[in-house]
């Protein structure tokens, strides 16, 4: 296997390790906090509806645009720590 | 100056302004016609999918759809928007390093296979079909009823105007001018929005205002809004849901259907780095996110300003005389979309849940049924009658209403067009037709689209509602997964993507009509559409997050069956995973 090749592996890694992160947060956001642990967290309060609430409604969406960009900064400085961006 | 005039002038205004960025920004070759020549700015890439994703549906309905279900119905906010993420980590960058101009062009090459292309063409024309009738009603419904014209009418002067300017401008036109149509409706959903904001919460930013203090009350606005619908038999607003396997599924088929969604998909096609793409993205859904977050508190605040008119003194109070009743009533009564039938003969609207467990109380009451209907989709457009505002508002709501359906249904049309003239011409029946030839042949099917889609605005078939879910359920079951494997797998070959695509497709058409009826005929549905009847609880509306799941099972178990894709596939997936040697979108 070339340099190059080795290289490569190691960025799609890298890639695939920060996705599976963010999916992580993104999955507790919206399918955790929002629906299936809401009852957990009722006893935590924010404007007048618990913390579940706050999370569908608004905490979730929060959530993804901080992630999208979080990524698109990270494999924009990934792209050049590897010499792949163009 | 009248109403009718000031609507007039907004909606011509807003007009005239698409079709002369239309005329500036028209397309010269394919390339400029299906992605834009490929230089468009991250941020107003990010701005034009706003609005090419922002529909009627979400403009006019989405508030309406959260007021009456409350908490439930938060599936659609996180649902549009969660897909985005998905787009981002898992789809956009990398079909934008492939270089193409379609969604097909890449499932035909990364699966090898005119069969596999021909598949995702077909799925793409059933999505983006069904999906662009539903704009072209919309826009003939906001048409009738703010410029006074009857509703075919109506939607002839939208399809006039879409093809002016997508036929004409292609994919360069119909960005630049998506551009100026999500500022058109941002500003026409924010204003109101505001305002009501103020009146009822002294906040001026919706979003926050929605978990402040009600100022009347002095309550927390959503507590102020629980206690006023317990007392009239409503369900509580944040009341939670108990069939929580179904909320999970439904919110992940409307995210994985919008990461899937071809008119969405090519957007990321016009920009013009795998860097930018990715950026992209995240402005998308910013752009998006500034509705969104405004949404839900119109859906709260609309909801208690409309009970608050009904029971002006308080819901245990007596509800007002219908002689009584305010303009904006009787405004919206002439359209059908709010009815009124006093069941008991006393003259006043009661409003209220005609459930068994609220009949008691009812009875007691004097009550004999429960004697207003009110049409969701009104919350937003009467918004700004309800809030007493000035006439202008209404002018910007109508503009707005129109931007956006007009602005999805030009996403849509491209997206079909594309995919007749690139992929079905020239992909296989006449792979030796000149540019030339390519962009009439495009413009041709362009027009062909838009005739179709007025047709079928104007004889709605009876299931207009059901289709835009089997759209969702079609992108969520057969393009999202075929996408993914194609750019995260070596070893899926082509066998097995169009095994997927195929069980995938055919296993989320066939529970969706069994409870809808088969091909949405009336009366043949195998099953009443009801809770108790769906499998496991899962509507069919959430049946396409499954439909991925058998999508993946199939073409993983049938690759690993038959032999790996050739060499040069899998080097094309390499490629298509690191940035470098993008460059722009190439000519073939």
């Amino acid at each position: 296997m070339s340099d190059h090749n080795i290289n490569a592996e190691k960025y799609w890694q890298a890639n695939l390790r920060l996705i599976l992160g963010s999916l992580v947060v993104w999955a507790l956001a919206s399918y955790g906090c929002a629906i299936l642990l809401r009852p957990m967290l009722s006893g935590i309060m924010i404007g007048g509806a618990d913390l579940g609430f706050w999370f569908a409604q608004q905490g979730s969406i929060l959530v993804f645009i901080a992630l999208t960009f979080f990524y698109a900064w990270r494999m924009n400085k990934l792209d050049e720590e590897f010499g792949l961006q163009e | 100056m009248d109403q009718f005039t000031i609507n007039l002038l907004f909606v011509g205004g807003s007009f005239a302004l698409y079709f002369g960025i239309a005329f500036w920004a028209r397309a010269g070759s394919t390339k400029e016609f299906y992605v834009a020549g490929g230089g468009v700015h991250p941020v107003l890439n990010g701005m034009a999918t706003a609005a090419d994703w922002m529909s009627a549906a979400s403009f006019i309905s989405m508030a309406g759809l959260i007021a009456a279900g409350g908490y439930a119905n938060s599936t659609y906010l996180m649902g549009w928007t969660g897909g985005y993420v998905l787009l981002a980590m898992l789809l956009a960058p990398y079909l934008r390093k492939f270089g193409k101009f379609t969604v097909p062009d890449f499932i035909g090459d990364r699966f090898y296979s005119g069969t596999a292309r021909l598949v995702a063409v077909a799925c793409l024309i059933i999505a983006s079909v069904t999906y662009v009738i539903g704009q072209m009603t919309g826009a003939g419904v906001a048409f009738s009823r703010f410029l006074e014209v009857d509703n075919n009418t109506g939607l002839l002067i939208a399809a006039v105007v879409v093809f002016f300017y997508a036929v004409l401008g292609g994919m360069k036109g119909i960005t630049y001018t998506q551009v100026a149509q999500y500022v058109v409706l941002i500003i026409a959903y924010t204003i109101p929005a505001v305002f009501i904001s103020l009146q009822l919460t002294d906040t001026f930013i919706p979003a926050v205002g929605l978990f402040s203090n009600h100022t009347e009350s002095g309550m927390p606005l959503l507590q102020k809004l629980d206690e006023v619908v317990r007392e009239l038999g409503f369900r509580d607003y944040t009341a939670d849901v108990d069939n929580k396997l179904n909320m999970v599924l439904f919110t992940l088929s409307l995210m994985i259907g919008t990461a899937g969604l071809p008119h969405v998909i090519i957007r990321f096609f016009t920009v013009p780095k795998v860097a930018d793409a990715r950026w992209s993205a995240g402005w998308a859904l910013v752009f998006i996110a500034l509705l969104y977050l405004t949404a839900p508190a119109v859906a709260s605040m609309a909801r208690l300003n409309l009970l608050t008119t009904i029971y002006p003194s308080g819901p245990t109070a007596a509800p007002i005389e219908y002689a009584e009743r305010p303009d904006w009533v009787q405004t919206w009564e002439t359209t059908g979309l709010i009815k009124f039938d006093d069941k008991n003969g006393d003259g006043r609207v009661q409003f209220y849940n005609d459930v068994p467990a609220f009949k008691d109380e009812a009875t007691a009451r004097g009550w004999a049924g429960n004697e207003l209907t009110v049409n969701g989709d009104i919350l937003v457009l009467a918004n700004p009658e309800i809030a007493n505002l000035p006439g202008w508002v209404v002018g910007l709501i109508a503009a707005g209403g129109l931007a956006a359906a007009l602005s999805t249904a030009a996403g849509l049309l491209l997206a079909i067009s594309s995919a007749i003239s690139h992929d079905l011409i020239k992909g296989s029946i006449n792979p030796n037709i000149s540019d030339k030839g390519e962009l009439r042949v495009a413009r041709i099917s362009m027009f062909v689209a838009i005739a179709l889609a007025t047709y079928l605005g104007m004889n709605p078939p009876g299931f207009a509602a059901q289709v835009v879910a089997l759209a969702f359920g079609i992108a969520a079951a057969s393009i999202f997964p075929a996408l993914m494997m194609g750019i995260f797998s070596k070893r899926v070959n082509s066998t097995g993507a169009i095994a997927g695509m195929l069980a995938g497709l055919i296993s989320t058409l066939v529970y969706i009509f069994l409870f809808l009826g088969w091909f949405f005929i009336p009366g043949t549905a195998s099953f009443a559409n009801t809770p108790d009847n769906w499998w496991f609880g899962v509507s069919p509306l959430s049946f396409g997050a499954i439909g991925a799941v058998i999508n993946f099972v199939v073409a993983f178990t049938v690759s690993s069956m038959t032999a790996p894709p050739p060499k040069e596939i899998q080097d094309l997936v390499e490629s298509v995973r690191y940035p470098q040697g993008a460059g722009g979108a190439v000519d073939h």
